[in-house]
């Protein structure tokens, strides 16, 4: 469509995500039209790990849906490894904010459900399911129902489901902002180094600017909505990091400042507008 | 309030000793006062008839019920013994059930699953759901004959409509979250059919169970009423004609057995079904 793009590709790593003048724009249910994305420029690098913060109902998750091919954009184009998006591809995880994984099925039945809908034996999936279960430490709770275990352990159930059918995009939608601090950051290092164990590049949702810094490599700031990228900025603590830790280095401190003083305007603007809506 | 510190000199009381303690001593007054119901009810209906203040011709009594019962137990009915009537009531009600059940499941999760086909069956599905459906009975007697699949045809029509609308509801109600995640963890259609919509729509549908298998019960009496050669319907429809209100009763009373028997298989099928649903307090169940 456009060759001056591709040919700019030449002499390049090709970005594991590319989202370019991006617009979505939904239906509400009352008929009018919502744009929850206005012209977004986006890039994540190969094995990169990215957050992306902004204030409330800024189009964060929409940014996610997009990537995963779960809705379509309405303007622009959105490319995996350089290959444009137009459905549900191979290769990706998500892990949504919300519980998602599957209420009738065991801790084993969850995790061995990428691998079985992608045509593997019963029994070699279950014994690739063993294998994550014990990798997020959950051995021993391979035969309990989700409502049998705590928001933290589901929360591993689901990265083990994610993390299993090994996809070199994973998509975090809030995943910790149910649990409570201590287990929060347990799962934060856990996840750190589950994902150095990948070669995945990560997109990282939170509205948690400590927790987009201690684990990322880039921080993406959005808008308040209809979201686009204000600014980004990248994180060069060394690693491996420790969560719990991390915040007490200077370096964080210095970071942490820049970021917050160009999302402290966002979040004000969207704080006004719900003060607003909320009046109306 | 400071350091917690066991008292001495002071007896431990043994909390779960004593909530057992409690919990049997409830579950005998409950035993005793339904018992006493029971009793106070039975009692005030014979003795009352027995007075003369009720007529025992129209409404019988406990006591005559009893010996009819009794009588078709040792004796057999006119129909033949009351094993086989009560038998071939149960094979009706639960022919239906099972039929009925099944296209209830099969086109809820069709039209479920289909916008356009529940967007084209819906107005004739809910004009067939506002007849009052036992009158199909007379029509399947007229078709299918006085045997048992007039009363199977009369009872799946019954249970058919619950059963669907539950179906179909449980279907459109299926958590977004989870069809998202199936979806990206690779579930094709026919994968996200068997995987999630059928098993998020079974609590819904084993909700229903109960209501239908009552109405399949329903059913077959109903198509056995409009003509039929055994059942216990037919035993109620025979005593009816000879103004045997102790029959009716006594039919009556075996179809309350039948459906509380069933009843209580169903809640075992339920908890095998559902057992991934946290457990419910029991004593909220009636």
């Amino acid at each position: 469509m456009r060759p001056a793009l591709a040919s700019a590709k030449v002499g390049k790593v090709t970005p594991a995500i590319e989202l370019r003048g991006v617009t979505k724009r939904f239906l509400t249910p009352s008929g009018e039209v919502f744009t929850a994305l206005r012209d977004l420029d986006m890039a994540v690098q190969p094995g990169e790990f990215c957050a992306v913060v902004g204030p409330t109902g800024c189009g964060k998750s929409t940014t996610l849906a997009l990537i995963s091919g779960l809705e379509p954009a309405s303007e622009g184009e959105v490319t995996v490894f350089g290959e444009p998006v137009t459905g549900i591809a191979e290769g990706i995880g998500y892990v949504f904010q919300a519980d998602a994984v599957f209420p009738w099925k065991t801790v084993l039945g969850n995790v061995a459900a990428g691998p079985r809908y992608h045509g593997a034996s019963d029994r070699d999936a279950r014994e690739r399911a063993r294998d994550w279960i014990s990798r997020v430490g959950l051995t021993g709770f391979e035969d309990r129902y989700p409502y049998q275990l705590s928001g933290g352990m589901r929360k591993r159930v689901a990265l083990a489901q994610s993390l299993i059918n090994g996809p070199r995009i994973l998509l975090m939608d809030e995943p910790f902002s149910a649990l409570d601090v201590q287990t929060r950051s347990l799962m934060e290092n856990e996840l750190l180094g589950l994902w150095a164990a990948s070669s995945a590049s990560v997109v990282f949702v939170t509205h948690d600017l400590e927790e987009a810094i201690s684990l990322s490599d880039r921080v993406f700031v959005i808008t308040a909505g209809p979201g686009t990228v204000k600014s980004n900025y990248k994180v060069d603590l060394p690693r491996p990091r420790n969560v719990a830790e991390i915040r007490f280095e200077p370096r964080f401190g210095e970071i942490y400042q820049e970021i917050w003083n160009d999302l402290r305007d966002e979040v004000l603007v969207s704080y006004e507008r719900q003060k607003r809506s909320g009046a109306a | 309030m400071g350091a917690h510190v066991e008292q001495a000199g002071r007896p431990v009381v043994d909390l779960a000793a004593k909530r057992r303690h409690d919990a049997r001593r409830r579950q005998l007054n409950v035993a005793a006062l339904r018992l006493l119901v029971g009793v106070v009810f039975l009692g005030a209906w014979e003795i009352t008839t027995r007075l003369g203040w009720i007529d025992v011709f129209f409404w019988s009594q406990p006591s005559a019920i009893a010996a009819k019962l009794w009588y078709w137990i040792t004796q057999g009915t006119e129909l033949g013994p009351l094993w086989e009537q009560a038998l071939v009531t149960m094979e009706e009600t639960v022919g239906g059930f099972v039929v009925g059940s099944i296209l209830g499941v099969v086109f809820g999760v069709a039209l479920g699953r289909s916008r356009l086909l529940s967007d084209v069956l819906g107005p004739y599905i809910k004009a067939a759901n506002a007849i009052p459906r036992v009158v199909v009975g007379a029509l399947f007697a007229i078709s299918l004959g006085l045997d048992i699949k007039s009363k199977i045809a009369t009872a799946a029509v019954l249970v058919f409509f619950v059963v669907f609308f539950n179906a179909f509801q449980g279907v459109r109600e299926v958590d977004r979250n989870l069809v998202a995640n199936a979806r990206i963890l690779g579930a094709g259609d026919r994968q996200l059919t068997t995987e999630i919509l059928i098993p998020s729509a079974l609590s819904w549908i084993v909700a229903s169970l109960h209501t239908s298998f009552g109405l399949a019960l329903v059913g077959a009496v109903v198509g056995e009423l409009f003509g039929a050669t055994q059942g216990v319907g037919e035993l109620i429809y025979n005593a009816k004609n000879q103004f045997d209100a102790a029959g009716v009763f006594a039919g009556m009373g075996l179809l309350a057995a039948m459906a509380l028997v069933a009843e209580a298989l169903i809640t075992a099928l339920e908890d095998r079904l559902i057992k991934w649903r946290p457990p419910v307090a029991t004593e909220t169940r009636i």
